[in-house]
């Protein structure tokens, strides 16, 4: 029997380091392995009731808590001072919290601070680069402050500024770009530690829509292959477009939390602008639409999500009115988002 | 961050100071060797030869050119700082270095290290021009480079000191103009405070730059109205002062994180 012991012990050892010591069968099982020790995965940031009171006892932050999942493209909306730019300072070390706790990819920031940091990009929304030395040095040397030897940051600062249509202007002083050109040198400056997690605090204000798109693009393209992006901006139909998953601030709490899709599905409401062919004398009665004049040539009608257009289109046929085209009056995003604000300031009121 | 890491990072930041330093050798180079030029030939050449011996084969124009050296190193190194790490605030361009992975130690050391070789650069721009009025006999190699060093060190801690705390321009010049420049010239660099009546022999003791001024004309000279031992003591005691002060001010992030 205790020969029956000592083998059963000696089979389960056996197995302990077969399944702990990283030899082939570990990598062939690894997956399966971190399967059955992590049901979910680390979030890339983890806010946890983050508190941040100012001096002047501005209360910026009231107890924010919220995940995003690696790989995401998140969307952190919020009007003017909803503390949006606060959150973003306590993430990257640039603002001390009050209290509760941020971490990255598990990293807690204010005690590891350097480990988190080095897997965070920031791309600020004012600009914040020498304005005389030239984009490839601004670059390069962002990538000397996180430990990166001048070969490979030369090579990484040569294939951002390519990417983002700045290398013909890569030794030129920063300070002649143009307001587009400075914004995307801030993006491939953040791009220099290659980081996991990319932080874009309204990286397209001011910027014209070709610009705009090209940098949706680049953007795109860094979270296709693995980059977790969060991106405040006030275009909504930018974050409607790029974001999976969405959190509006406001007063310095979070008031909405969710999927972008599922947020989206809460409009009952959509309003059309429709352009007819000839001027409209008299408005139709549709049952369910509420049609009103614009000018002599257009007119909106708001109807809810669940009622057809076929009936709005029949009665305008039926009074021989042409429509040449028709489109959404508002971004749908934008008409929830206000109505959200404005329901929340209410409350707080 | 590696040991590896951290040197590249420490390298980047003294690449760059010595890169702006360069950029504008017009303020920061060519200015000190002007005015060092026009006190050596009025105070030296000029005046000096009517004041005769400061020591036995000393002549005055030899007496003050360590002073004056050592004058050029403190405001350069002082003014290098507080100018370089301001502006880096102004332009909001510090927060590149506050959201890497940097440790505040790396930081202060890059800037001090960039304020030292400013402090280099102009003291041997000096010495250069001082070696057209006089001869300079270097006494003691290791004194000089170290009081050369220590008193870099010393200006550029409190140079980044008064950076942090500045909010505006205003404030990088105040201390320079009333503080630095009067304990500068009251600091022994035109004269020997032996020979100043009590109770300003005395008050002369409390400023820190007598200690620096006559450690370095010692190193030179070997000639010093102040025991070496206790200028040692004073100035290694404000390297530690200081810094201590610094690396608490960035482990805080006053002035720099909100």
């Amino acid at each position: 029997m205790r020969l029956a012991a000592r083998r059963r012990g000696k089979c389960s050892a056996t197995l302990y380091r077969v399944c702990t010591v990283k030899g082939p069968l570990y990598y062939w099982f690894s997956p399966i392995y971190a399967a059955m020790s992590s049901p979910s995965p680390v979030p890339a940031l983890e806010v946890s009731d983050l508190r941040k009171t100012y001096p002047n006892g501005v209360e910026a932050l009231k107890g924010i808590s919220l995940a995003v999942q690696p790989g995401d493209f998140y969307a952190l909306l919020g009007p003017n001072g909803a503390g949006k730019s606060t959150l973003i300072g306590v993430i990257s070390s640039l603002v001390n919290a009050t209290s509760g706790e941020a971490r990255v990819f598990g990293v807690p920031i204010h005690t590891r601070r350097s480990e988190a940091m080095q897997m965070i990009g920031l791309v600020p929304q004012e600009l914040n680069f020498n304005l005389f030395e030239q984009p490839f040095q601004i670059c390069v040397n962002q990538a000397g402050f996180y430990g990166i030897g001048r070969k490979t940051a030369g090579e990484r600062a040569e294939k951002y500024l390519k990417q983002l249509g700045l290398w013909d202007k890569a030794f030129e002083i920063s300070r002649t770009l143009s307001g587009g050109m400075k914004r995307r040198l801030m993006i491939a400056r953040a791009m220099m530690n290659e980081p996991r997690l990319l932080i874009l605090d309204e990286p397209t204000a001011g910027v014209d829509i070709e610009i705009r798109r090209s940098m949706w693009k680049f953007v795109q393209g860094i979270n296709a292959a693995g980059t977790t992006v969060i991106l405040t901006t006030h275009y909504l139909e930018e974050a409607e477009q790029l974001c999976r998953n969405i959190a509006i601030i406001d007063h310095g709490q979070i008031i909405v939390n969710t999927a972008m899709k599922s947020l989206l599905g809460k409009l009952d409401v959509e309003t059309f602008v429709l352009d007819l062919t000839d001027v409209c004398a008299d408005l139709p009665q549709v049952d369910g639409v509420k049609i009103s004049r614009v000018d002599d040539r257009t007119i909106e009608a708001e109807m809810s999500r669940a009622h057809d257009l076929n009936s709005l289109f029949a009665a305008l046929s039926a009074r021989g009115i042409t429509v040449t085209s028709m489109r959404n009056k508002a971004n749908r995003l934008e008409e929830l988002f206000v109505r959200l604000i404005d329901a929340n300031d209410k409350e707080v009121a | 961050m590696n040991a590896e890491g951290t040197l590249i990072a420490l390298g980047t930041i003294v690449r760059r100071e010595v890169t702006r330093i360069l950029r504008i050798w017009i303020q920061t180079l060519l200015p000190p060797a002007i005015t060092m030029t026009l006190y050596f030939v009025i105070f030296g050449s000029l005046i000096g030869r009517r004041i005769g011996e400061m020591a036995p084969g000393v002549s005055y124009i030899e007496y003050i050119a360590p002073g004056l050296i050592m004058m050029s190193v403190i405001q350069n190194s002082y003014g290098n700082i507080t100018s370089s790490f301001f502006g880096a605030k102004f332009q909001r361009f510090v927060e590149e270095m506050l959201v890497s992975p940097m440790p505040g130690w790396t930081i202060l050391a890059g800037y001090v290290g960039g304020a030292v070789l400013r402090g280099l650069m102009v003291g041997v721009i000096v010495l250069g021009l001082s070696l057209f009025f006089t001869k300079i006999h270097l006494y003691h190699p290791l004194v000089t480079l170290s009081t050369f060093l220590l008193a870099a060190v010393i200006f550029a801690l409190l140079g980044f000191i008064n950076a942090i705390y500045a909010s505006k321009f205003d404030d990088i010049a105040i201390i320079p103009t009333f503080i630095l420049t009067p304990l500068t010239y009251l600091g022994g660099v035109f004269y020997n405070v032996a020979q100043l009546p009590s109770p300003w022999k005395e008050i002369s003791h409390l400023n820190p730059i007598l200690y620096m001024v006559n450690a370095f004309r010692y190193g030179l000279l070997g000639i010093s109205d102040i025991d070496l031992g206790w200028a040692y003591v004073v100035m290694l005691g404000f390297v530690v002062v200081f810094g201590a002060i610094c690396l608490n001010l960035l482990h805080r992030g006053v002035g720099l994180r909100s």
